[in-house]
């Protein structure tokens, strides 16, 4: 029998990396907040690489930290190896990943979560949303208790009827065999949500103890540390790391997989939900380079606690018999015992096109989503949106304007933008080649692009936006100065300049312009710069990224202006698009679905051209005339 | 994503083409007082940004690149709100010749303006509130229909060879686009990555065949304005009666007694295709008659513009200081010399000529017999439209949209260049890649968008 539980605030369902950001948001922020998941073992889980960060999603862990989230302190603390990448390629593309101890790292969020004030935490299965004149005010779980809320935010995941291939074998379950959730998609239909169907997978797990690491490569993690969250420093978290292993497929290897495609089920037609390229299986990747003769493989630890290793590389849904075989012919691998098989996994999610900008559904009221089930794929791109989901859900609780971050404010705003604007016709995955000002979206200044805003929201402390302020000011000092100090063509100077493979000067010339030498950087210069003041490595580094390329942040931030005023140009919500003269009939198609809140999110979407642009920008003139 | 800006510069010729005696191009948009005073030089020396609104300056038009003069002009300068479009808008009024006209629009273009749509001007007008709401609905047919056929012309200009050459350019590029970003997206992948130095080849060719098109630019400005081919040469060695011998009329005056022609004399001819326009120029010599001389001075200054020169040579009589000195003249310049009257007794050797031609075209002919001429007009059409036999038409970039897009593609590849060369990093050489990326998909019309992301994973295996 139906009965009513509780009333809170906001309501979050599922307690993945989406799921756990968007609580601790609303809760943060004052709002009470009630977190169901299937199961309360598998908060924070992660189901496939036991790592977070990397190309662009280091971007986001930072974003998600600038802005007050929890994922790059719990990643912090639980990490056990850290690394950055891309140091060769310029600051935009620095990349910070960290290899995670799993089962830590989930005990981490799920203690934070359970101390956190508002916020609880319950073992249910939503079933069932309860709207009422196109607004959400409840939900209903699988004990039929009925939670009354003001907003929800779903966060499901991979486990919306979710089922497990491998060969033959099917499993009617989420990841792990977790339970799937099978009740709210027809919920979800009904209540006019279109949804997808995706598809992704994951590699076996190993007991360690198998294998024979001396045929592998090593890899190490970085000496010096750089932590995720602005909070911590690096003497803070430091640790002992452990490697991790690089070893190869053979042409043996793509041997059986090509024998044994008619038994994969991607191959056998079985699995109808559409792939990602960003995550590709061995046997696609086998399949769609077949010129390639050998494809690596990274063999990471789960955990400190465990032996259990992840195969990174090698995702499949093969059969048993047939992984254990092709496993088995990798150098190292030859006697691996799998603990846990690899697997594909099916699932619905949303389109999101359905949402706005802030992650409400366009057709009901007080209802978020984020996560995976937007079709997103990725532990960060998940917790990125869970972040704008809970505080767009507590904005709207508060009857305040929700948080919108442009493409040229974050990675956050490039992916959500992305996501609801084009849609993603496969499990997307962030990249920073997606962002087009990435040398201003930077993972160094996060902070200082995004804390301000936490802080607003009620997301920062007082102490920590104090501290970002001052940091700023010293930043700011030090340029000035570094302008001002004019190097003279000493011998002392020449000696230096040559000693570096630096063109000696004929004149006196700034500092600053010597910073900017491709060869030079501001630390190196310390010896020619006597009143050097005595500053972080974190002050520093900003110092030396915004004096070494201000020529082409300059640039992009022109871009950005001209970027803005399109976006400035709002298009009015009540818009009808089919009453607009001169706009062609796909563009009103797109403009009618998708409902672009400015001009400049108009552009964007596939199949508007720059002609139906112009004849919005007259319609807009008209209506202001038009209210004179 | 599209490139759509509200207000930067916009730039366009405002008379229509050759037509009058004076030419004005028109710039609007926040900024193009500035861009003006990049080529404009005032006789006194003040700056446009320093003068009162709409108000005219006088001065000359020079291009700042290599400090060659373009033309005397009278500048206008509008300041917003008072103007057409509620912008700032500069007039510069130059001479009529659709060259000059273009050469100075074409230096705005590289200086910062972009070429304005078709209607782009009143589009600004009304989107700032200039023009009166009941022409909206008229204002959007305009557009519309415009910028739809504009797209449609454009294209159909660009079927074909042309579109196929840029297109490779920018498979090309996306390919070493698609090698940095790959290896920046998944660092430890074993994505194959290029060495500077490949890089810095493979920029250097693309460099190269952007420079190439924009050569056959040219080519495509002689397709739409004519070939300007001046013949010149001392008095009364038949140069009208080459003119008339095109024209197959008497229109220039010719008589034996040298120096008939006093001003010059322009005409287009079609040379199989090939527009051509010819200009029989006063014959250069030494001369004291007033308005003679600045016949001959005019010829000079036509010699010097010219596309190509028939310098043309009495064979009867044997080659002398005069002739000499127009050889000397036109050396650098692309040109032709014709040895005329070889019907009658020839006094000149063909070897005596070599020194004074880079390619020794020289051909002998008459005019007057009609010998040789078929022998000319091979040689007009191989000089312009290459050795083989390139048709007309295919390879042509015409469009001076096309060309300043190109032209920007190139500096984008230039400030490539130079990033490989001063060692910056990867990322930044990807920056300005994809900026010329995005140029040439502008030119055929193609959408950049995800392409790059499509590319990585097409060309490379990753992912865990």
């Amino acid at each position: 029998m139906t009965y009513i539980a509780d009333t809170v605030d906001v309501v979050v369902v599922g307690g993945g990396h989406a799921g756990c950001e968007a609580a601790l948001a609303t809760a943060r922020m004052g709002m009470s907040t009630m977190l169901f998941a299937i199961s309360l073992d598998s908060i924070a889980m992660m189901p496939c690489n036991p790592s977070i960060g990397g190309s662009s999603k280091g971007h986001l862990v930072r974003e998600i930290d600038a802005l007050g989230g929890e994922m790059g302190k719990v990643i912090d603390k639980t990490y056990i190896q850290t690394k950055m990448l891309n140091t060769g390629k310029g600051p935009a593309v620095y990349s910070l990943r960290a290899q995670a101890d799993k089962i830590q790292y989930q005990s981490k969020m799920k203690h934070t979560l359970e101390k956190q004030k508002n916020l609880r935490i319950k073992q249910a299965e939503v079933t069932e949303l309860l709207i009422e004149d196109g607004k959400i005010i409840g939900v209903k779980t699988n004990s039929n208790a009925v939670y009354y809320c003001k907003a929800v935010v779903l966060c499901m995941g991979t486990y919306m009827k979710a089922r497990c291939l491998f060969g033959e074998t099917i499993i009617p379950s989420g990841p792990s065999n977790l339970m799937a959730a099978n009740a709210l998609s027809q919920n979800l239909l009904e209540n006019g949500i279109r949804l997808f169907r995706f598809k992704t997978g994951t590699p076996a797990r190993m007991n360690k103890n198998s294998l024979d690491f001396s045929k592998m490569k090593p890899q190490y993690g970085d000496e010096h540390i750089v932590p995720f969250s602005f909070e911590h420093t690096p003497e803070e978290i430091a640790r002992e790391q452990v490697p991790c292993y690089l070893t190869y497929t053979n042409e043996k290897t793509h041997e059986i997989i090509r024998n044994n495609l008619h038994r994969s089920p991607l191959y056998a037609g079985v699995i109808t939900g559409i792939g990602t390229r960003y995550c590709p299986s061995i046997e696609d990747k086998v399949v769609r380079f077949s010129d390639k003769e050998r494809h690596q493989l990274f063999v990471e630890p789960e955990g400190e606690n465990t032996d259990e290793v992840y195969i990174q590389g090698m995702s499949t849904s093969l059969p048993e018999d047939v992984q254990l075989e092709m496993y088995r012919t990798i150098p190292g691998l030859e006697h691996c015992e799998i603990t846990r098989n690899a697997y594909a996994i099916e699932y619905d999610c949303i389109d999101a096109t359905q949402l706005k900008l802030s992650l409400e559904f366009k057709t009901i009221r007080g209802l978020f989503s984020a996560g995976q089930f937007n079709g997103s794929s990725g532990y960060e791109e998940a917790a990125a949106q869970g972040l704008i989901g809970g505080i767009n859900a507590a904005q709207y609780v508060r009857g305040e304007e929700p948080l919108i971050l442009q493409r040229s404010d974050g990675y956050i705003g490039v992916l959500i933008d992305d996501l609801v604007t084009k849609g993603s016709k496969e499990p997307y995955r962030m990249m920073t080649s997606r962002a087009e000002y990435r040398l201003l979206l930077r993972q160094d200044n996060a902070d200082q692009r995004l804390t301000p805003i936490g802080y607003r929201l009620g997301l920062i402390p007082e102490e920590r936006y104090q501290k970002l302020l001052q940091k700023q000011e010293k930043i700011a000092e030090e340029i000035a100065r570094v302008n001002a100090v004019i190097i003279k063509p000493t011998p002392q100077v020449q000696e230096f300049l040559e000693s570096h493979n630096s063109t000696p000067i004929k004149s006196g010339v700034r500092l600053a312009e010597l910073i900017k030498r491709p060869e030079l950087n501001y630390d190196k210069l310390i010896s020619l710069d006597a009143e050097r003041p005595e500053l972080s490595a974190e002050i520093r580094e900003q110092v030396n990224i915004q004096i070494k390329y201000e020529g082409y942040i300059r640039q992009q931030l022109q871009q950005v202006e001209q970027f803005k005023k399109l976006e400035h140009k709002l298009l009015p919500e009540d818009i009808s698009y089919e009453d607009i003269q001169g706009l062609r009939l796909e563009a009103r198609q797109k403009l009618s679905a998708i409902r672009p809140v400015s001009i400049g999110h108009a552009s964007r979407i596939t199949g508007v051209s720059p002609a139906d642009i112009t004849v919005l920008l007259i319609y807009l003139e008209q209506q202001k005339g038009k209210k004179v | 994503m599209q490139n759509i800006v509200l207000d930067d510069v916009i730039a366009a010729i405002s008379t229509p083409v050759g037509a009058g005696g004076i030419g004005i191009v028109r710039m609007s948009g926040t900024g193009c007082i500035a861009i003006a005073d990049k080529v404009f030089q005032s006789k006194s020396g003040k700056k446009l940004a320093e003068k009162s609104s709409h108000t005219v300056t006088y001065g000359i038009v020079v291009n700042p690149s290599n400090g060659e003069f373009v033309d005397e002009v009278l500048a206008v300068v509008m300041k917003a709100p008072n103007t057409y479009t509620k912008e700032d808008i500069v007039e510069i009024n130059c001479h009529g010749g659709i060259l000059v006209v273009r050469a100075i629009l074409e230096l705005l273009l590289q200086n910062g303006a972009r070429l304005a749509e078709p209607g782009e001007f009143t589009k600004r007008g009304f989107l700032n509130g200039r023009i009166d709401l009941t022409q909206a609905e008229a204002v959007i047919d305009l557009i519309h229909s415009k910028t739809e056929l504009g797209r449609k012309s454009a294209m159909k200009q660009l079927e074909g060879h042309l579109a196929k050459k840029v297109r490779a350019l920018r498979q090309e590029v996306l390919d070493m686009i698609a090698g940095i970003e790959a290896a920046i997206d998944y660092p430890e992948h074993d994505v194959e990555e290029e060495t500077r130095a490949v890089m810095l080849q493979k920029s250097e060719y693309l460099l190269k065949q952007i420079n190439s098109l924009l050569r056959s630019a040219d080519k495509g400005k002689i397709i739409q304005e004519g070939l300007q081919t001046v013949i010149v040469g001392k008095p009364n060695v038949g140069k009208s009666s080459l003119l008339n011998y095109f024209l197959q009329e008497e229109r220039a005056i010719v008589t034996d007694i040298p120096g008939t022609t006093r001003d010059t004399v322009e005409e287009y001819i079609n040379l199989d295709g090939i527009p051509i326009k010819l200009i029989d120029t006063a014959g250069i010599r030494d001369t004291s008659d007033v308005v003679e001389k600045m016949g001959v001075e005019k010829s000079k200054e036509y010699a010097q513009n010219a596309d190509l020169i028939l310098m043309m040579i009495d064979a009867s009589r044997p080659l002398d200081a005069e002739d000499k000195e127009i050889l000397d003249m036109i050396q650098q310049k692309r040109s032709i010399i014709l040895l005329n009257k070889v019907d009658l007794d020839t006094k000149i050797k063909q070897q005596e000529l070599l020194p004074y031609t880079e390619n020794g075209t020289i051909i002998s002919l008459s005019v007057k017999e009609e010998k040789g001429m078929e022998e000319l007009v091979k040689k007009i059409k191989e000089l312009f439209l290459g050795d083989e036999n390139t048709l007309v038409g295919e390879e042509i970039l015409g469009n001076t949209r096309h060309k300043t897009v190109l032209f920007h593609a190139k500096e984008a590849m230039e400030r490539v260049i130079a990033t490989i060369e001063s060692g910056m990093p990867e990322d930044f050489i990807s920056m300005d890649l994809q900026e010329a990326n995005q140029l040439l998909g502008e030119i055929t019309g193609d959408s950049v968008d995800e392409e790059i992301i499509d590319r990585i994973f097409t060309k490379f295996c990753l992912g865990k």
